[in-house]
């Protein structure tokens, strides 16, 4: 079935599966929620702590972590001359009054508007996976269908993987002292099911499927964006040439990464692993050789 | 246009330094970036206060089991003996810091289930299970006089793993996402490996009578001298993206270590020969080497949890690569 997405099924043989993925399109998410929510019913994850408010439009979790596994941002952007059909004051009186009450030049000008950028964040299931490769134990492994995933029975809480990341995905639950992230509903996987969030996603922001397939579906839309006028849109993690050698979960973005709390430009740390070796090679010869010139002094 | 509230102010020094080798990329972060509602893009470590302290202890294993070699074999067995109770006694510090600090301690011997090289954490639970018992068991076989072949051959083995122990924790840290630690890769086992030799100089001064301790002496100096240097330069090349260094609670360590250092070099090396010159001497420079490690690692916290450090290099990095387009690759 997949023919040019790079597979993991060195060790697996014939029990390799076409590597599939997350497509997720941010230019029809919609901010329900919906895959938070079914990513914690059907993971059984834990509450991530006192119910509180941030302030911060309608995000409360703030970042994926241990316990939040689908995070969905929000971001509200003032976008000068958006024209008509932008936010509008149906009372310009009481639009003024209020914006004088609250110490502003004026109400938003008929010109202006607002646009509200929403997009839920996952695991990315990167082909190049740092934390899989820094984990001590073998706890983090990768699975049948290329995504990465931790064996709970095995991790030892270690906390090597939490700063390899690039994307600030896993995290330790403090009380359990393991480490804990998406795992691409391996077990509905398995069974042939989707997973939860892409299930239950109303509008199709979330995609699950092969990941070719789904990299065929993401050129299309974003050419069909462009060709609609939308030339903030641009695909993110999708290229295999990148510093994750492409993610297993890719985006399509109206705004630059980091405006949604991601890395513009993310490196697996491994890639330097070789060069990192080397200067300890030197240093410990350097150390060696500082031995010699001690012991050459003489005893005294 | 960005929506998002105003970020917090990034670490920043006067300096605007940028790294030389490194054509056409800044290091410098920017003063206004992009970010979400100014949150962390990164983890930082959830490693505590027991990992630097096992970098010092694990440094000081190391570096001191090759001191004893070397003693032993130019015939000096009083410095022998101090450097291999020094390095035992490292190795003794650093396993209980070391489970500890696991989410999961009675797991730690999950670390050998596989041999795994893309992990210096890995690699690095190998070579302290195979220096760690033979450091102590030279120094117990010296110690009480018994098994003086076995002892011999212990010593071997921990004294040619010694630099490895003192060196891989640099790799360790390089290994990660952390930018000031990421981005000193060539220079941290410098760092580490200087802290270590300075560390097990000092520690066997202690340990020695002052007339056979000369090697130690200059292995203390010299490697606290190496240690200031390499710290030296490690933040010069970081430039700007080296500021958590400035920043508390980094910065109490850092000057800490570097006040340390200075004194127990100028100390030892001044005063080495006499018993109170050498052992205040040797006792700064353990201290100093402690904190530089501790410098460190809370510089690599403070530099995970401020997404300045992480977009501004990913950003210059990819200004440098295609040029005016300040946009990600896409499938365009």
């Amino acid at each position: 079935m997949s023919t040019t997405t790079r597979t993991f099924g060195g060790g697996y043989g014939d029990a390799a599966r076409p590597r599939v993925g997350f497509f997720t399109d941010t230019s029809v998410c919609i901010g329900c929620k919906a895959c938070e929510v079914a990513c914690k019913e059907w993971n059984l994850v834990p509450p991530d702590g006192p119910l509180g408010f941030t302030g911060n439009s309608y995000d409360n979790t703030m970042a994926l972590g241990a316990d939040t596994w689908r995070h969905v941002a929000f971001v509200e952007q003032e976008v000068p001359g958006a024209g008509a059909g932008a936010l509008q004051p149906a009372h310009p009186d009481l639009a003024a009054e209020a914006a004088a009450a609250a110490g502003l030049d004026g109400p938003p000008s008929a010109k202006d508007g607002m646009r509200w950028l929403m997009s839920s964040d996952v695991c990315k299931h990167c082909s190049s996976a740092a934390c899989l490769e820094v984990c001590p134990t073998g706890a983090l492994f990768r699975t049948e269908f290329g995504t990465v995933v931790v064996q709970g029975d095995v991790c030892n809480g270690c906390g090597y993987c939490v700063p390899a990341c690039p994307f600030g995905v896993i995290d330790r639950r403090e009380d359990d002292g393991r480490v804990f992230k998406c795992t691409l509903c391996y077990d509905r996987l398995s069974d042939g099911m989707e997973p939860a969030c892409a299930h239950a996603c109303p509008t199709d922001s979330i995609q699950f499927g092969d990941l070719d397939q789904l990299r065929a579906a993401a050129d299309q839309r974003l050419a069909t964006l462009h060709a609609d006028g939308v030339s903030d849109a641009r695909l993110y993690l999708r290229d295999e040439a990148d510093g994750i050698g492409g993610a297993g979960a890719f985006f399509l973005l109206l705004d630059e990464p980091e405006v949604y709390g991601l890395p513009p430009d993310p490196v697996s740390t491994t890639r330097d692993l070789p060069r990192l070796w080397r200067a300890a090679g030197l240093a410990a010869g350097a150390l060696v050789a500082g031995l010699a010139v001690a012991f050459a002094g003489g005893r005294r | 246009m960005s929506g998002a509230p105003e970020p917090p102010t990034p670490g920043r020094s006067g300096k605007g330094q940028r790294v030389a080798d490194r054509p056409g990329v800044s290091m410098v972060p920017p003063a206004e970036f992009r970010s979400y509602y100014g949150r962390p893009i990164l983890k930082a470590p959830i490693w505590t206060d027991e990992v630097p302290a096992y970098y010092f202890a694990g440094g000081l294993a190391g570096a001191s089991a090759s001191l004893a070699l070397g003693a032993r074999l130019t015939g000096n067995h009083r410095l022998a003996s101090g450097a291999l109770t020094a390095s035992a006694a490292g190795i003794l510090a650093s396993l209980p810091l070391l489970v500890d600090d696991l989410g999961r301690p009675e797991r730690f011997y999950h670390m050998l289930r596989v041999f795994k090289p893309t992990s210096p954490m890995n690699l690095g639970s190998w070579l302290l299970t195979a220096a760690g018992p033979a450091a102590v068991g030279a120094a117990l076989a010296d110690r009480l006089g018994i098994l003086p072949r076995l002892g011999r051959a212990a010593e071997v083995v921990a004294g040619v793993l010694g630099p490895g122990l003192a060196t891989y924790t640099g790799v360790l840290v390089a290994d990660t996402a952390v930018p000031v630690w990421h981005e000193a890769g060539d220079q941290l086992p410098v760092v580490f490996a200087a802290g270590a030799a300075a560390s097990a100089g000092a520690a066997a001064t202690l340990l020695t009578p002052a007339a056979d301790a000369g090697p130690a002496r200059r292995l203390a100096v010299g490697g606290a001298l190496a240690d200031l240097a390499a710290v030296e330069v490690m933040r010069r090349r970081l430039g700007d993206l080296g500021t958590p260094y400035e920043r508390p609670p980094a910065r109490r360590f850092a000057n800490l270590a570097r006040g340390f250092m200075t004194a127990g070099a100028l100390a030892v090396g001044l005063g080495g020969r006499r018993r109170t010159g050498a052992a205040a001497g040797a006792a700064l420079i353990l201290v100093g080497a402690a904190c530089q490690r501790f410098a460190v690692h809370k510089a690599g916290i403070i530099s995970a949890a401020d997404p300045a450090y992480v977009v501004g290099p990913q950003r210059a990095r990819l200004a440098a690569r295609d040029g005016s387009r300040h946009q990600p690759a896409t499938g365009a």
